[in-house]
């Protein structure tokens, strides 16, 4: 069995003139849980559809578990699950009809039962779908993309629009499947779900990947501590490569000058500022 | 897998009562409000028997599949479905088998209320009935999936429809004789199924002088069509 579950090379995708995916490559280890990130229109979804095999690529090469997406292979169908960003249910289909039917596609299906357990919508089992909160919809699509007991799960966005607590959940059920031993690719535009879920993430801007590796390494190019401290009123804040030689000499003089460093705080740069410095430094320019 | 999925098309059917009241009743209603004011006239009646069986299949094929297609493709369900490893076609046999049951109900209730309630005879060759209603369901099932292709978005779908349905009905004999057509339209109803499919189950039903193979020719053309276009432009989004 290969070690890669997915390997992309230089893909690129256009829709007529607009290239929306352009020589984007990276490659996801069996049992790891990838994130995707970037903002809306940044070729996200596009490149997950051509993963799932919804889509054409228009050049580059993809694997995904060994195989060509783009053929679509029963056999290969049967190995990935997938959550889509929107998709839709009957509305009279009841959640355990439901997990039940789309079950029987796959060879060795996972108990329905255990199924919607695993998703924490055991007390809906009998509901109809249009009875449904967003929540619990986006619970069913999950349920239905592990009822097949794939090996590799899409997940794309799949806690847009959960409370709190439900994304909690969800987060469990993800950290679940990692234990299992499951692949994920993770889309989501929350960064605190790919910190604290993926174990690398790519982040991806006008269809590029534009820095990539696990989320707490990520921008290791930039200034990785930052100093901060208030004197005289004033906050005062110094990036540096080696904290302990700038503290040493801002505690020394302080000290020398009997002042105190208030607030003093080291902190390092979160997935949000490394973010937020790589997707919006066309604007800043 | 097909089998699986006709079964829940068939459970899911009867939760939605509109549909099951557009697919049963309002055909025959149609029929018992046109025959109580033709009653007297045992001729109109081997007209509308075979003429409201005819618009019964088009309308729980044609009709039914135009609109469920639409709406499936809109909700995502079948962007969904592609995504696993259920075969299209068994996906698309199991909807399709799902309107054909339909179209054999109601075809069953029109014979069976036109003979009870109008003393019209039994059919007079049953597997003509069965072959034709067959070669009808067919026809209108893959015509219905190709025109859903055509159709923009659910709330679009009554109007496009309608709008190849009702005019059809009324040119192709649903509920007088279209022997009394202005030549043109007539051109028109004969190049087109569904007069076709109303004479090959007037022949089945009623009897008579039909050109039966003449009927069946014409049908199975719009079906080798429908067929085509329904694969060709198959849409899952």
């Amino acid at each position: 069995m290969a070690a890669l579950a997915i390997e992309v090379s230089d893909l690129h995708k256009s829709y007529g003139p607009l290239d929306a995916v352009r020589g984007v490559s990276f490659t996801v280890e069996r049992g790891e849980v990838f994130g995707l990130l970037g903002p809306n229109g940044a070729g996200k979804t596009t490149t997950v559809e051509i993963l799932e095999g919804y889509r054409h690529r228009s050049r580059g090469d993809v694997r995904v578990l060994g195989h060509d997406p783009e053929r679509r292979e029963r056999r290969w169908q049967e190995r990935i699950g997938i959550v889509l960003q929107s998709c839709g249910f009957h509305p009279m289909i009841t959640v355990r009809e439901a997990v039940e039917h789309f079950g029987k596609a796959y060879p060795s299906p996972r108990d329905p039962r255990e199924t919607i357990e695993l998703v924490g919508l055991e007390g809906k089992a009998g509901a109809r779908t249009k009875e449904l909160s967003g929540g619990q919809r986006r619970r069913l699509d999950l349920a239905l993309a592990l009822v097949g007991d794939p090996e590799l799960i899409f997940l794309d966005e799949p806690t847009t629009g959960f409370d709190p607590a439900a994304r909690r959940t969800a987060w469990a059920v993800i950290r679940r499947l990692k234990e299992l031993g499951k692949t994920v690719l993770l889309t989501t535009h929350y960064l605190d779900e790919a910190q604290s879920l993926s174990d690398r993430v790519a982040i991806i801007k006008d269809g590029a990947i534009v820095a990539e590796g696990p989320p707490g390494e990520l921008g290791a190019e930039r200034p990785r501590y930052r100093v901060s401290y208030t004197a005289n009123g004033k906050r005062v804040e110094h990036e540096t490569e080696d904290p302990t030689e700038l503290l040493h000499r801002l505690t020394g003089e302080a000290l020398a000058r009997g002042l105190r460093l208030e607030g003093l705080q080291v902190s390092r740069p979160t997935l949000e500022d490394v973010y937020l410095q790589l997707t919006t430094e066309d604007e800043r320019a | 897998m097909a089998w699986a999925q006709f079964r829940l098309e068939r459970r899911l059917f009867w939760r939605s009562p509109t549909a099951a009241f557009f697919n049963f009743v309002l055909p025959l209603l149609l029929l018992v409000l046109v025959a109580s004011v033709f009653s007297s006239d045992a001729k109109e009646l081997d007209v509308l028997v075979p003429g409201i069986a005819g618009m019964s299949v088009m309308a729980t094929t044609f009709n039914a599949l135009a609109f469920n297609l639409t709406a499936l493709r809109e909700l995502g369900i079948l962007k969904r479905v592609q995504g696993t490893p259920m075969p299209a076609a068994s996906y698309l046999a199991g909807l399709l088998g799902s309107a054909v049951a339909n179209a054999f109900v109601q075809i069953a209730l029109v014979v069976v209320i036109g003979h009870l309630a109008y003393g019209v005879d039994w059919p007079h060759n049953w597997a003509a009935l069965a072959g034709f209603t067959a070669l009808g369901v067919t026809c209108f099932g893959s015509l219905g999936i190709a025109f859903s292709h055509a159709i923009p978005s659910s709330d679009a779908a009554p109007a496009y429809v309608n709008a190849v349905f009702l005019p059809v009905i009324f040119i192709s004999g649903v509920f007088y004789s279209s022997d009394d057509l202005p030549a043109f339209l007539d051109g028109v109803a004969r190049a087109l199924p569904l007069k076709h499919v109303i004479d090959g189950l007037s022949g089945a039903i009623v009897g008579g002088s039909v050109d039966m193979a003449g009927a069946a020719g014409v049908v199975v053309a719009w079906t080798a069509l429908g067929v085509l276009l329904a694969v060709r432009g198959f849409r899952w989004e």
